[in-house]
């Protein structure tokens, strides 16, 4: 007997976590996609965001101060690790990219634990959206409500930057072909440097958006990456509108499987997964040759 | 060194796992830390076949580690089995099947996709252990009292059960199944995998079925970490669900990096730093939490500066001595391939080509050894290839030219069945190999020489030949896991005979990244006429040579063809013709016209196709 109500819920979470993980995944297929590297340590850009979110609104108090500097702080992050670590791996085999990243997911959760230790942190929602919100036909906490069109915001102005803008141009450019791109006379490391950077920068500001929905701990990020992994996969790697169906997919899979047994959720995103393997390899909307 | 004396390696190992328990203590390991490093180091032996030799770096080993461990740990704790070695080995068959399973669906993809896969599984495996398979594994509790090892002898039972008596019993084990890693690694199946790890692509078109071969390392290294999850078991005396952790899988991959990958003993050398800085940071040290900050940026250090861990660099070191010490007999071979290399066309010459063997008896037959029929080949709304009939006799040397972008190479592909036509039917031998795969049709004797070298850089010459001719004399695929590489009857004379085909005889030894353009180039070559090929399709096999190396070459293919079949292009048409019987002209993927070289230098048509109408102009 399914309860209309809950289910209707359900969905609508499954549309904020898919929104989110939307915004994750574009931030890994465009690194992939520009970069070559598959960053593994793109949890724990989404963990940084919501820490840096939670000190940010622990001194000013306010939302929006700390959804700004959160998300720059990770994309400074972003850009100082391509700088000074990534860039040197570019011409070293993808298992050397993977181990490098790997380690330094390591070292960002560690660091993050050694100084705000293993407790979970929580960010209330700005005083605008608390509460709840009557729909009509359901009750529904107004922050998720707002969450949604927020990150519905940056996925529009995402789309803006890498569709309707020169440097937008550029990367797309990249994506298809990078050593191209270097050719005509573009900088392509310094391109590379900010795609790093805002794709770090998509993932921390996930984070603390994410943040007052379901409090931060320092390992928060390790759950994400693996579904960030499956919604790539679904979606097709490199490609922005693959990331944005694959999360909506992947986040309602989460969602209405949660519904009838938890534990299920990880089983049907991965029976998901492995029938668009099996169907389409490349990806709903990736093309091929691309790996 | 390891050719000479073929245990050395087994013999030191046994000494030093004989040695260890009374050494290391002092250096301050605990029994326990010692066990430990040694079930790490053996489920890092399957893990470096896997990641180390054929490539393909798996973040999912957990699931086989909890699986194999569960497995086992439920058979002693909840069945009246008691034979704790007979639970190990039902853990490892059944890590083994699950293996094989996930195997099917994460090797369908290569490279990031398969590390995203692999990740992917090995989580739903740790939420299907927590909770739909609770009642079995205990959840998040585990599976307490698994009896320590026990060896029944009919008459008595020997228990493992102080740390040093299952020192023995891991030490045991350890050993056995590094002597069966190392006999894997020296056999064909070996090769073949260090071949997929350099250039699967070539690999798969040399006859070889990658797949299958992947699918079997990767069962195998399942296997390891399954029988390694039941040792962890029995000296906890408690199976931990932990063991289905990404940390897991995480940590197998930071030890062999540290260690060095494709060493086999690196992950036991990564598992033993690993494990003592573990208990160093946080036992003497008192770090507590911030352990594991410590150890990743170590982690991430040696990535950026050791790129091949720590067997790597005491490898690099010892090379560094002993060159030094033989510096003046290093030099001593360098001068012979450049004398080689200038004198070339007379040894090539001088090799007598005795008929062809094994299944290269071509020039025994006549009429058609290929027929291409409506071959027509579209990417989206461009036509690559548009209704091309094409036929080739026995014996026959034929050239294929045409303007760029006329089309040749893709031909060239969907002759080997590396691109499936849009439509058409292509016969060789009788046979329709249309809808093939590329390992099956060099299997039946048609292969190719690639127009940009494809080659397995990291390997030596000799190997490079070896995995050409072994996918003549061994099948596409074949698990002779413990046959010894140089036990494979013919490869041998094989390899002496096709590099003296292509006069590479000197640099048998060498690793092909040191190799000269022109060296490379031939090797390239050799590569496609190692298969014993009844026709060989060569692929621009001039392309950037130098004036002096296309003579040479030009010699060489001349020396080969006699027996042969073969189907070159080539931009350079003074050799071309020189080369080869008749020629066809392809323009804008279609056939402009066939025939002698003669025919084709004074046919009005390919004049035009190639200076652009200036007959039609004078006229």
């Amino acid at each position: 007997m399914v309860n209309w109500a809950n289910f209707i819920s359900q969905c609508f979470n499954g549309l904020v976590l898919g929104a989110l993980l939307a915004v994750i995944s574009s931030g890994l297929t465009i690194i992939y996609g520009t970069l070559g590297v598959l960053n593994l340590a793109h949890g724990a850009m989404f963990m940084l965001g919501g820490y840096a979110g939670w000190l940010a609104y622990t001194y000013s108090g306010s939302f929006i101060v700390a959804l700004a500097a959160g998300s720059l702080f990770v994309m400074l992050v972003g850009v100082v690790t391509e700088r000074l670590i990534i860039r040197h791996f570019y011409s070293r085999p993808p298992e050397d990219q993977l181990l490098v990243t790997f380690g330094l997911g390591i070292v960002f959760v560690e660091g993050v634990r050694f100084f705000f230790g293993s407790l979970s942190k929580t960010t209330p929602p700005p005083a605008l959206f608390q509460g709840i919100t009557d729909l009509g036909f359901m009750f529904y906490p107004t922050y998720r409500l707002a969450a949604l069109g927020i990150v519905a915001i940056a996925l529009l102005v995402l789309y803006y930057v890498l569709y309707k803008t020169r440097i937008g141009m550029i990367v797309r450019a990249g994506i298809e072909d990078s050593v191209m791109v270097d050719s005509l006379g573009i900088d392509v490391y310094k391109i590379f440097m900010l795609v790093f950077g805002i794709g770090a920068m998509a993932a921390g500001f996930a984070g603390i958006v994410n943040a007052p929905v379901v409090s931060i701990a320092p390992d928060v990020g390790e759950a994400i990456l693996v579904q960030t992994f499956v919604v790539v996969v679904i979606g097709g790697v490199g490609s922005f509108p693959g990331a944005i169906i694959g999360g909506l997919i992947a986040g309602e899979i989460i969602s209405i499987t949660s519904m009838f047994n938890p534990a299920y959720s990880y089983v049907m995103l991965f029976v998901a997964m492995t029938l668009v393997l099996v169907l389409r390899p490349h990806g709903l909307l990736g093309t091929a040759g691309r790996e | 060194m390891l050719r000479q004396r073929p245990f050395l390696v087994e013999i030191l190992t046994a000494i030093a796992l004989i040695a260890a328990p009374f050494v290391l203590p002092y250096l301050g390991f605990t029994p326990t830390t010692i066990n430990r490093i040694l079930i790490w180091g053996l489920l890092g032996i399957g893990f470096d076949l896997l990641f180390g030799y054929t490539g393909l770096l798996s973040f999912g080993q957990s699931a086989f580690f909890g699986t194999g461990g569960m497995f086992a740990a439920y058979m002693l704790t909840e069945t009246p089995l008691e034979n704790t070695i007979v639970a190990l080995f039902l853990g490892t068959i059944v890590a083994g099947i699950i293996g094989y399973l996930v195997g099917l669906i994460a090797l369908r993809r290569t490279g990031i996709y398969f590390a995203m896969i692999t990740v992917a599984i090995a989580e739903v495996f740790f939420f299907v252990e927590f909770n739909p398979l609770s009642e079995y594994t205990g959840g998040e509790n585990g599976l307490p009292g698994v009896p320590t090892p026990n060896l029944e002898l009919g008459f008595t039972t020997i228990q493992f059960d102080s740390n040093w008596s299952m020192y023995v019993f891991f030490a045991f084990w350890y050993f056995v199944g590094l002597v069966i890693a190392l006999r894997l690694v020296r056999s064909p199946v070996g090769l073949l995998l260090r071949a997929i790890r350099d250039n699967p692509l070539r690999a798969e078109a040399l006859g070889h079925n990658i797949h299958g071969y992947k699918l079997a390392v990767f069962v195998i290294a399942a296997m390891y970490t399954g029988f390694a999850g039941g040792l962890l078991g029995m000296m906890q005396g408690f199976m931990p669900p932990d063991a289905f952790m990404f940390a897991t899988s995480g940590e197998i991959v930071i030890q062999t990096a540290i260690g060095g990958a494709g060493t086999l003993f690196g992950p036991l050398l990564g598992a033993a730093v690993w494990l003592y800085l573990n208990d160093l940071l946080q036992t003497t040290l008192h770090l507590g939490a911030s352990w594991k900050l410590v150890l990743g940026i170590v982690f991430v250090l040696l990535v950026c500066f050791l790129r091949r861990g720590l067997v790597g660099a005491i490898a690099d070191l010892y090379h560094m001595a002993t060159r030094e010490k033989d510096g003046a007999r290093k030099v001593e071979p360098a001068p012979a391939p450049a004398v080689m290399a200038s004198s070339a066309p007379a040894p090539v010459r001088a090799v007598p080509d005795p008929a062809p063997a094994g299944r290269n008896r071509a020039i025994d037959k006549s009429g058609q050894i290929l027929q291409a029929t409506g071959l027509t080949k579209r990417y989206g709304g461009v036509v690559a290839n548009s209704d091309i009939d094409f036929t080739v006799d026995y014996g026959e040397m034929r050239g294929i030219i045409g303007p760029n972008g006329a089309g040749k190479s893709t031909f060239f592909k969907m002759l080997t069945c590396e691109v499936p036509p849009s439509s058409g039917k292509i016969v060789f031998e009788g046979r329709d190999i249309t809808s093939m795969g590329v390992n099956d049709v060099c299997q039946l004797g048609l292969t190719k020489s690639y127009q940009i070298n494809q080659l397995f850089e990291r390997l030596t010459v000799r190997e490079n030949l070896a995995i050409a001719a072994l996918g003549e004399l061994r099948g596409r695929f074949k698990l002779d896991l413990f046959r010894s590489l140089s036990g494979v009857p013919g490869l041998d004379e094989q390899i002496a005979k096709t590099a003296s085909l292509v006069n590479l005889t000197a640099r048998l030894n060498t690793p092909v990244s040191e190799l000269a353009y022109g060296e490379k180039r031939r090797l390239e070559v050799g590569l496609a006429l190692a298969t014993s090929p009844s026709l060989l399709l060569l692929d621009e096999p001039l392309a950037g040579m130098s004036p002096q190396e296309r003579v040479e070459t030009v010699a060489l293919l001349k020396s080969i063809a006699q027996g042969r079949t073969m189907i070159i292009i080539d931009h350079d048409m003074d050799s071309l013709f020189e080369l080869v019987e008749n020629v066809t002209v392809l323009q804008e993927g279609s056939v402009l016209v066939e025939g002698t070289p003669e025919e084709i230098k004074n046919n009005a048509k390919v004049q035009e196709a190639y200076l652009g109408g200036v007959q039609g102009e004078m006229a």
